[in-house]
């Protein structure tokens, strides 16, 4: 799994790792989904450090991961992401709506 | 425009061919000495590509990919990626960004990111018969250090 998750008081840290396109991004959702249901987190804190490659799959799966983390009534913040998926989450104008830190 | 140099190569619709289809494309352009940064343009812009020929030509049947990588006089890197599938019925739609007919693990934004990242981007397609996407990106000459 290319997700690995760190809980710590309803902080859940979440590392990505590899590649990141249609093939793979389905169960990098559903992990992510399975341990905000799980830990109700009040932060979820994406870090991109090892990420390798993204294309538009990843501004699908942030998207996702904001919705999921709106409806526990939590926040979400991306840590650590590097050029190649910043210009991807820019030319998406993703800045806008997901806090890049 | 003279052809210096091609590559053409024919994969069926998995998904898992997403990565082989842009690693190779990144191989094919090694040649005109590109940096990193339109490496990764490039790889991105076919990874959008080919997934559009998986997820919408083929919904639900494998199908052929024929992925074309031409080098044209001037340092100009041409990427088609051909389908025989679906095709699309109203392409301008189909470029708006956000639009999607996928399920929510697409975002609509491949076009946006092939358009962002490369100088020109052509669709032709026709219902029923299949898709073509031929992409364009000029690979600057670095001046030598």
């Amino acid at each position: 799994m290319p997700v690995t998750c760190k809980e710590d008081k309803r902080c859940l840290t979440a590392l990505v790792t590899g590649e990141l396109d249609h093939h793979g991004a389905r169960a990098v959702m559903e992990e992510l989904d399975r341990r905000i249901d799980q830990a109700q987190p009040r932060e979820l804190t994406l870090d991109l450090s090892g990420l390798t490659f993204t294309d538009s799959s990843g501004i699908a799966v942030l998207l996702r991961a904001r919705r999921r983390m709106g409806q526990v009534r939590g926040s979400m913040r991306v840590v650590r992401t590097p050029d190649q998926a910043g210009r991807v989450f820019r030319a998406a104008g993703l800045e806008r709506l997901i806090r890049f830190e | 425009m003279k052809i210096e140099n091609q590559v053409t190569l024919e994969f069926p619709s998995r998904s898992a061919n997403e990565g082989f289809a842009r690693t190779a494309a990144a191989c094919f352009a090694a040649q005109l000495d590109p940096t990193l940064e339109e490496i990764n343009d490039i790889k991105t812009a076919i990874s959008e590509a080919v997934t559009n020929a998986i997820v919408h030509a083929y919904p639900d049947t494998l199908g052929r990919i024929v992925l074309k990588l031409r080098l044209k006089e001037g340092r100009l890197l041409e990427i088609s990626v051909k389908d025989w599938g679906v095709g699309i019925a109203d392409v301008a739609q189909a470029r708006t960004p956000l639009f999607t007919t996928g399920s929510e693990d697409r975002s609509g934004m491949g076009f946006t990111i092939m358009e962002s990242f490369m100088d020109t981007v052509k669709v032709r397609s026709v219902p029923g018969r299949g898709t073509t996407v031929t992409m364009v990106r000029k690979i600057a000459c670095r001046a030598d250090p």
